[in-house]
């Protein structure tokens, strides 16, 4: 590790100006994911700026609906919050199976949106990696790839993004405030990140010396009906495989709308557009015994086996459209040597959220 | 580079001088002689450095002592008063919750926290109701616990001693 300056931020304005002009500098926040890079040599900062003691410690309810969630507000905290869990409990879910419990109570908000892609190339500074060394060839791409994209990806890049908190993020249409040498201004979560191309080294639009300031989320009725399911490895505590974040609305036992996004299948968390267009007017059947009806939100699947869904060899046609959906989506997914098996784990993912997610509302309505 | 710090570990306000790069964990151990918090896998994986910071359980290994100027620290040492131990230390004793002991301090500590956030409400990723008070079945236990990790294969008896220790 190289000698490193640290300085507490007491002002954020002389903090953006004190890493904008220092190409070695960058901002600290609990360091879960820096000082990890520190130690490995993947980051090589000459400067930390502390931000994690800035007065955006704060989770407000906006004036006109939704939140607002400062930067600096644990993992923890946003989870646990009350307005969260009746709200947007697709965001308290998907922090909840994020990391462990001892990180959560660190990490912010902000440096959740950044941390970076866990391809084992990028960490480890002997292979090359144009993302963490732009020019010097992608590792992955013929090699262990088991846990990479599958759609949106370059051949200079097939690195994931591992945030959970950001696909919820992604389906609430959340904005990041920022703040940069030009001033304040606003970034829509679905622009926040890029995909590879020939700048891996990019994951985010933000330039030197942005602060990320707070998370806005939408006053968002629909999303008091959605969820986040997470596949992996292992039951806790592991980076997706796959992972779905959902919301829908049913009127007159039809999706009216839906928002759907997906983890673990790109350099972003990739909202699926095309599959929510999909379920629009897909009339919802939820009689008594049809395979709807059934319990499909409770056990995780296995990795790399059959979801609990089964073939539904019956179905009805309300499965028939969520997969039909589903595969609207994934029609441009492009699998690695190893990871073709996390197409049909993403279809049928989608399909058992969104089908708890269904149920869910026939119930309460 | 160097900063001057201070810290209050185990109800002792001590002051040293680190290095900007040195870890809580390095600074607790090898600074000032606090060993009861375990260097596992010094990334964030094991949980074996967890201590009560500020109150809440977290992990040492990961987050600079210049940046925690200040901040108040419980180990497990600092968890039992002399002779007389925590509850759910002594749980961890009359469970037979450890078997070479070196991630224990860690659970302890993990447990004490954890137990704390039950009580506020917080929910896990196992919470069926994201409304109500969470319950502490096993299965609570397991998730809650799941950024401790034990090599022994404890993990039924540090169960069986966190049930206890809930009491």
């Amino acid at each position: 590790m190289r000698p490193l300056e640290y300085r507490r931020a007491e002002d954020p304005r002389r903090a953006v100006t004190a890493v904008a002009g220092r190409p070695g500098a960058m901002f600290l926040g609990a360091g879960t994911n820096l000082v990890d890079h520190l130690k490995l040599g993947v980051a090589r900062p000459d400067l930390l700026v502390d931000v994690s003691h800035l007065p955006y410690d704060k989770i407000e309810p906006r004036p006109g609906g939704g939140l607002r969630i400062g930067a600096a507000v644990r993992n923890s905290d946003l989870a646990a919050h009350p307005l969260v869990r009746q709200h947007y409990p697709v965001l308290a879910q998907a922090l909840l199976s994020g990391a462990s419990p001892q990180l959560r109570n660190l990490a912010t908000t902000a440096g959740n949106l950044l941390q970076r892609t866990r391809c084992p190339y990028f960490q480890d500074v002997t292979t090359p990696c144009n993302k963490r060394e732009p020019g010097t060839g992608c590792s992955a791409l013929e090699g262990y790839n088991r846990e990479h994209a599958v759609l949106g990806a370059s051949e200079h890049c097939v690195a994931v993004h591992p945030s959970d908190m950001a696909v919820a993020l992604t389906v609430l249409d959340a904005e990041v405030r920022v703040l940069g040498s030009g001033g304040e201004r606003t970034i829509p979560i679905t622009e926040l990140y890029r995909l590879p191309g020939d700048r891996p080294d990019r994951d985010t639009v933000l330039k030197h010396g942005d602060l990320i300031t707070a998370v806005d989320l939408p006053g968002l009725p629909m999303a008091a009906h959605s969820a986040y399911r997470k596949v992996r490895e292992r039951a806790s505590y592991a980076f997706a495989l796959v992972s779905v974040a959902a919301a829908v609305q049913v009127r007159d036992g039809a999706i009216t709308d839906a928002r759907v996004a997906f983890g673990g299948l790109a350099h972003k968390p990739w909202r699926a557009y095309r599959a929510e267009e999909a379920l629009r007017g897909v009339r919802v059947s939820a009689a008594p015994g049809d395979t709807l009806a059934e319990a499909t939100t409770a056990a995780p699947i296995a990795a790399g086996g059959a979801a609990s869904t089964g073939e539904n060899a019956g179905g009805t046609s309300t499965v028939e459209d969520l997969r039909a959906a589903a595969d609207a989506e994934l029609a441009d997914a492009r699998p690695l040597a190893h990871n073709a098996f996390k197409i049909p784990m993403a279809r049928n993912t989608f399909v058992a959220v969104l089908r708890g997610l269904l149920r869910e509302e026939g119930a309460t309505r | 580079m160097d900063a001057s710090i201070r810290l209050r570990v185990d109800g002792q306000w001590r002051t040293l001088d680190v290095d900007t790069r040195t870890t809580l964990l390095d600074a607790l151990r090898e600074r000032l002689g606090v060993t009861s918090p375990k260097k596992g896998c010094d990334h964030g994986q094991c949980g074996s450095c967890t201590v009560l910071l500020d109150g809440r359980r977290a992990v040492t290994c990961l987050a600079l002592a210049v940046a925690h100027d200040g901040a108040e620290i419980v180990t497990a040492e600092g968890l039992a008063d002399g002779e007389d131990l925590h509850p759910v230390q002594r749980a961890f004793l009359e469970q037979d919750g450890l078997q070479c002991g070196y991630c224990t301090p860690g659970q302890v500590c993990s447990a004490v926290g954890m137990l704390e956030e039950v009580k506020a409400g917080w929910p896990s990723q196992v919470t069926e109701d994201l409304a109500g008070p969470p319950e502490l079945d096993d299965e609570e236990i397991r998730e809650r616990m799941s950024g401790n990790l034990c090599r022994c294969g404890a993990y039924p008896n540090i169960v069986a001693a966190i049930r206890q220790g809930a009491r």
